[in-house]
């Protein structure tokens, strides 16, 4: 029997990947193979045709200048993610694509980039980088654990929930101790580290939302996260 | 000319703190807090002033390279030996150099300076010439962004007052040409058959560098394969066998010999260029051959993501144990986000033999990943070790290892053979 097919598709990886950010992907890509089925990547850069339908879509963070390069084609794409988002498909954005499924990154000079809206939030950049180790808590994964490093602070609307609150670090902003915003099946966060080999229950959360919406069941197989239990209670201890 | 009293009270913290065993910065700390003036009086003494060479890779090995070609030509250079490149570890290095009237016996200084850093110390002392190598990701949990750290050499380029020295395949070193007005440019390159060797940050996912059209570059690494190497250095061709190993060094390599070209112009001695190439080493910890037990063993810097999957790619795996030891110190930088921009492919067939170091956990986490073999893991540097020449006793070995973990394991390999002792 074939295997099942589940498609990954990251988002500009050309513009937006200085960080790490080929680590989520990787980290799909072989559990995807692990538990036994047939990862399909799509790498979606600026000007392609964006495919009709995505098993789970990701994407990183990039320089300003990246984010300058991207910001119309996102704009152009914008109700397709948007129509994505509102069926579920499961989705992890990191850092500068989290501010632009916002609503708008005002940057410090007093520019305003527009984002698509998928996230009720919106983000302002100031001249202070939140930067260094950080642990958070969410009910449902437990301690995340990950490095932030952005000067952009980000505020949630009424429609947005935080996606975990902080524990040690600064997270979306210095005031509310929130980090990350949640809307149905996306993940908006500014967790690096990369975000997903430290934290599998994540990167499972999104396999498995995607393989039981497409297929109906999930393998029965099992990883083995002994290593990234012990760089999770290591990176813990580490100072900021 | 400093006060002889800050020379002689620091010449005294710098022999404490080598009888203590410490690091090359302590007195230069002291210095610095007591005579903020001492660095720039000092150098203001010198003929032909100050060399200032920064950027991301390489810095230590050109540093060593530019050093040993003035004196080829004659000259007496000082220079921060130790890669301790911070404004205080110039203090340090100069304390140890001067006599107790404070008079520095050189007639230039060659310093290799952390980009943040040399912000601040061009502001104080314009150097002459500069030589910057590279803007590639490295502690950007110091920096921010990499146009960040261009901007910071980009300053260091606009302060300096006579020539500066730009990498033409690195595009945000080659853009700094454009705002300079008052100083002249030289430029150092690769040939369009050796670019696919240097994946840049910006191609890191989007494939390799390609050969577009590039201004003329004074000095052309034209071949390079085994240990012969090729240049172009205006315009005539000079092969030679090089004792540095790793194509990044041999690259930085053309730019210290494109840096010596701009400092002696019309006495630049190419026959001296070239011998003088072909015999310098790798600096320490950046390549550099130790003997264990009969074998060598290979330590070689890993500090970001480009200098790793350089690395990788010069020094085959094949009949050597790799050991990885990372740290995440504040020299190392404290993200391990890096780790997951390279590729340990190379390294599936043979297995990694033991992974070390504060982060070796997230090291290993790393090489589950790319489906890699992990004989052993141990956190404490120097049981690892230990462990690692134990149990490959019959084999070339190879450490790849961030900073403060090669610090450390030289102290250790120093117990057990011979290490060259950089002060």
């Amino acid at each position: 029997m074939s295997k099942q097919i589940i498609t990954v598709l990251q988002l500009y990886p050309k513009d937006m990947n200085i960080y790490g950010d080929h680590g989520n992907l990787l980290v799909l890509q072989r559990r995807l193979e692990w538990y036994g089925y047939e990862p399909h990547i799509i790498h979606y850069n600026v000007g392609d045709t964006l495919p009709e339908s995505a098993d789970i879509i990701i994407g990183g963070g990039g320089q300003d200048s990246g984010q300058e390069v991207i910001h119309a084609d996102l704009i152009a794409i914008g109700p397709k993610l948007k129509a994505f988002a509102e069926a579920d498909v499961p989705m992890l954005l990191v850092c500068g694509l989290y501010q632009l499924f916002g609503n708008f990154f005002k940057t410090s000079g007093g520019k305003t980039l527009e984002g698509i809206g998928v996230l009720d939030v919106e983000t302002h950049g100031t001249n202070e980088r939140l930067i260094g180790n950080i642990v958070t808590n969410n009910s449902e994964f437990g301690d995340i654990i990950g490095y932030e490093n952005h000067s952009g602070q980000t505020f949630l609307g009424k429609n947005a929930e935080p996606f975990a609150n902080v524990i040690k670090g600064a997270g979306n902003n210095s005031k509310d101790g929130h980090e990350g915003a949640r809307y149905k099946n996306v993940i908006g966060t500014y967790l690096h580290g990369s975000i997903l080999p430290k934290n599998p229950l994540i990167a499972d959360f999104l396999i498995h939302t995607a393989v039981t919406k497409k297929y109906g069941e999930f393998s029965t197989d099992i990883v083995d996260d002994l290593l990234a239990d012990l760089a999770r209670t290591n990176a813990a201890d580490r100072p900021r | 000319m400093p006060h002889p009293f800050v020379v002689i009270l620091g010449k005294a913290v710098r022999h404490a703190a080598r009888l203590r065993g410490g690091g090359s910065a302590l007195p230069g700390l002291f210095v610095e807090k007591i005579s903020p003036d001492f660095i720039k009086q000092t150098l203001a003494q010198l003929p032909r002033g100050v060399v200032v060479i920064s950027g991301t890779n390489g810095k230590t090995t050109t540093t060593k390279m530019v050093v040993a070609l003035l004196e080829a030509h004659g000259l007496k250079v000082f220079t921060n030996r130790t890669g301790s490149n911070f404004t205080r570890g110039v203090a340090a290095a100069l304390l140890g150099d001067i006599n107790i009237k404070g008079h520095l016996d050189a007639d230039i200084a060659v310093l290799e300076l952390d980009e943040a850093h040399a912000v601040h110390f061009v502001k104080a002392i314009p150097p002459r010439y500069s030589l910057l190598l590279n803007v590639m990701r490295d502690q950007l949990d110091r920096f921010g962004e990499i146009d960040a750290t261009a901007k910071m050499l980009e300053k260091i380029a606009l302060a300096t007052t006579d020539t500066v020295v730009l990498n033409r395949e690195d595009r945000r070193v080659l853009a700094i040409k454009d705002v300079l007005t008052d100083q002249k440019v030289e430029l150092f390159g690769l040939s369009d058959a050796l670019l696919g060797d240097f994946p840049s940050d910006d191609e890191m996912r989007g494939g390799k560098l390609k050969a577009t059209k590039r201004p003329d570059a004074a000095v052309i690494l034209k071949k390079y394969s085994g240990n012969e190497a090729t240049y172009q250095i205006a315009d005539k061709e000079f092969s030679t066998t090089l004792k540095l190993n790793g194509v990044y060094n041999v690259f930085n390599s053309a730019a210290a010999i494109a840096l010596t070209h701009a400092i002696m112009v019309d006495e630049t001695d190419s026959g001296i260029v070239i011998s003088t190439i072909a015999t310098v080493k790798p600096a320490f910890g950046r390549g550099e051959e130790l003997q264990v037990g009969g074998q060598p063993l290979e330590l070689v810097l890993v500090k970001n993501p480009s200098g790793f999957r350089l690395g990788l790619k010069s020094f085959s795996a094949e009949g050597y144990a790799t050991m990885i030891a990372i740290n995440d110190n504040y020299a190392d930088g404290r993200d391990m986000s890096w780790l997951w921009d390279v590729d340990f492919e190379s390294l599936t067939e043979l297995g990694v033999s033991e992974v070390s170091g504060v982060r070796a956990y997230d090291m290993a986490l790393r090489l589950q990943y790319d489906e890699v073999t992990i004989g052993h893991i141990d956190r404490d540097l120097s049981s690892a070790l230990h462990q690692f020449i134990d149990n490959n006793k019959d084999s070339p070995k190879r450490i790849y290892c961030t900073y403060t973990a090669m610090l450390a394991l030289r102290k250790e390999l120093s117990k057990i053979t011979k290490v060259e002792v950089v002060s």
